[in-house]
């Protein structure tokens, strides 16, 4: 009676152990690339050659930072992915909510239009139009500009569309409630919508934000000098200066990402929330 | 009335920004993007009318045909092997409880956060002819070191490999996402009836993750038509002719050629070919029924 059920439930958990131990497997393969990458950086150029396998630098130094901070201008390349990605971040979120809340909660003639072609704008690759915003930029002389880069990235129908089906999903009593107390529609969505639903901002922001440092092809072509890169382009641009010389170039790498990876492991449900919308999916 | 009135007002004031930046941004540049496929304009400067001479020039073009043959065997070697990869992934993480899964997944997504340029450093290093910890697997198999960037036979399937590696995790999301959402009772159920872990899979798992499935496929399929920037990056030194992709050659004609109205040209296609499998796209998820 009794010797059946344990013996099948010992066998289960061998199973399962052993697909545990598979995940686990998968996983640090899978992550080995940064970490290869990051034990790299803490080399000197001469081990990073020489080392082989070996897991764990001999003498871990930070010399190949210290090298590429003096003698490359990432400095400056952080400066400009910072002041740009926090720009369109603000910009994008802010546009975005405000336009979301129109649509969502107001009558207005061309409503319905206007719904209809940021839906259908979402399947629009912005790549095919890098030749006329470069065109458009030239004109109004704003290439190897912060503006320039910054305009055509604001582009983002997606969080329109996240916000709008967000504000849609609320319940109206608080609209009219607030409506009655005399509130006005800038009050309610600044002060009540927003607000209310930080969650959700916070969100959006935060992938705008990785996208906004992670964008390659647009920075690229607007600019021309190497002190308007971001860290995203320079760091791909400058590598021949150092000849072979691998733990310098991945200590570029490793400071270029590290905002980035910072900001998803700070924030991993909120990315996760982000992404899980933009798709269209609950989570 | 006076409460319409005022609601157009301030809708108008809300909706503003977005549509300026909209239409400078997306509606100007479509339209211009197609005047200036008309023409034989440089980048930047005037040019001529030509009519469709662009488009002609583009069928009878040998290059453009190899980047339509390269993006769609980019394509190919992308979408349903990563997105496979992305559904064993989302499995095995599903089945870790707490902590550990949390640091299972962020193993696992971290990449998708990356920079193009990181992961091509990254890989780059990996796969150095002299120095990569990645030739003690190659040259085992191949009989020699390989120079992955510059042998035309490695070079996609290679380019298509760091590409799952880096874009999987909004796959891996989408079907933990999914995973979630299908009601512990009916694993429950099925354990009573003493089904096998496969027979859950196959009946359970697979039919209602299967709207998740096409929803991943179609995103992963429209995204890896616009491939550019990990090719153009291992290919930059190169012979670029022979792995050209789509978004690739409109940048060569367009910043290298300086042919601003042939570029155009390329761009319409793709332009084209986007939207296409877009509403192909909008027509399969339909197909799976209102929400």
């Amino acid at each position: 009676m009794t010797a059946t059920p344990t013996a099948s439930r010992r066998k289960f958990n061998l199973g399962a152990a052993l697909l545990t131990l598979l995940t686990l497997i998968c996983a640090a393969i899978w992550f080995f690339p940064i970490y290869w990458a990051m034990v790299t950086s803490l080399r000197t150029d001469d081990e990073a050659v020489s080392a082989g396998f070996a897991l764990w630098p001999a003498n871990p130094t930070l010399s190949s930072f210290i090298y590429v901070i003096e003698n490359s201008n990432i400095g400056r390349w952080y400066l400009n992915s910072t002041i740009t990605s926090v720009l369109i971040t603000f910009l994008t979120v802010f546009m975005a909510a405000c336009c979301g809340y129109a649509i969502s909660q107001l009558r207005f003639p061309g409503r319905t239009a206007l719904w209809w072609t940021i839906l259908a704008s979402f399947m629009v690759p912005v790549q095919a139009l890098i030749v006329n915003h470069y065109v458009i930029m030239a004109h109004v002389d704003l290439l190897n500009n912060y503006i320039g880069i910054i305009l055509p990235m604001l582009l983002s129908p997606v969080t329109v569309i996240v916000y709008k089906q967000f504000f849609d999903g609320l319940p109206r009593e608080y609209r009219e409630a607030a409506l009655m107390d005399g509130a006005t529609e800038f009050q309610l969505l600044f002060r009540v919508f927003i607000p209310m639903n930080w969650g959700v901002t916070a969100a959006l922001s935060i992938i705008t934000f990785i996208g906004a440092w992670n964008a390659f092809l647009w920075p690229f072509l607007a600019v021309s000098t190497e002190e308007m890169m971001t860290v995203t382009v320079g760091i791909s641009q400058v590598q021949d200066a150092y000849g072979v010389a691998y733990a310098r170039v991945l200590a570029g790498a490793v400071m270029a990402g590290l905002p980035v990876a910072l900001a998803y492991l700070l924030f991993q449900r909120r990315v996760t929330q982000a992404i899980t919308l933009s798709a269209g999916i609950k989570g | 009335m006076n409460n319409a009135r005022n609601q157009t007002f301030v809708a108008a004031v809300l909706v503003a920004p977005f549509v300026a930046i909209y239409g400078w941004m997306f509606l100007w540049p479509t339209v211009q993007m197609i005047q200036l496929s008309l023409t034989d304009a440089p980048l930047i400067g005037d040019g001529n009318y030509i009519g469709l001479e662009n488009y002609d020039r583009l069928i009878h073009d040998k290059t453009f045909g190899k980047a339509i043959w390269n993006t769609a065997y980019f394509v190919l070697l992308t979408v349903v092997p990563g997105t496979a990869a992305a559904l064993g992934i989302a499995l095995m993480v599903s089945r870790l409880k707490g902590w550990l899964q949390s640091l299972i997944l962020s193993a696992f997504f971290l990449p998708f956060v990356l920079p193009v340029t990181v992961v091509y450093l990254l890989w780059q290093w990996m796969f150095d002819i002299q120095f990569g910890i990645m030739q003690a697997i190659l040259e085992p198999l191949y009989g020699q070191t390989v120079n992955v960037w510059r042998n035309l036979p490695f070079f996609m399937p290679m380019i298509a490999l760091l590409t799952i590696w880096w874009t999987n995790g909004f796959s891996i999301l989408l079907f933990l996402a999914g995973l979630r959402n299908i009601p512990k009772e009916l694993y429950e159920a099925a354990s009573l009836d003493g089904a096998t872990r496969w027979q859950k899979f196959a009946r359970i798992t697979w039919p209602l993750l299967w709207p998740i499935t096409v929803l991943c496929l179609t995103i992963q399929l429209i995204l890896q038509l616009k491939i550019f920037d990990q090719v153009y990056l291992f290919a930059s030194g190169g012979r670029t002719q022979s792995t050209m992709v789509l978004v690739q050659y409109i940048f060569e004609q367009a910043f290298v050629k300086n042919d601003g109205g042939y570029a155009a040209a390329i761009a319409v296609a793709l332009f084209v070919i986007v939207v296409a499998f877009s509403v192909f796209q909008y027509q399969i998820l339909r197909i799976r029924g209102p929400k």
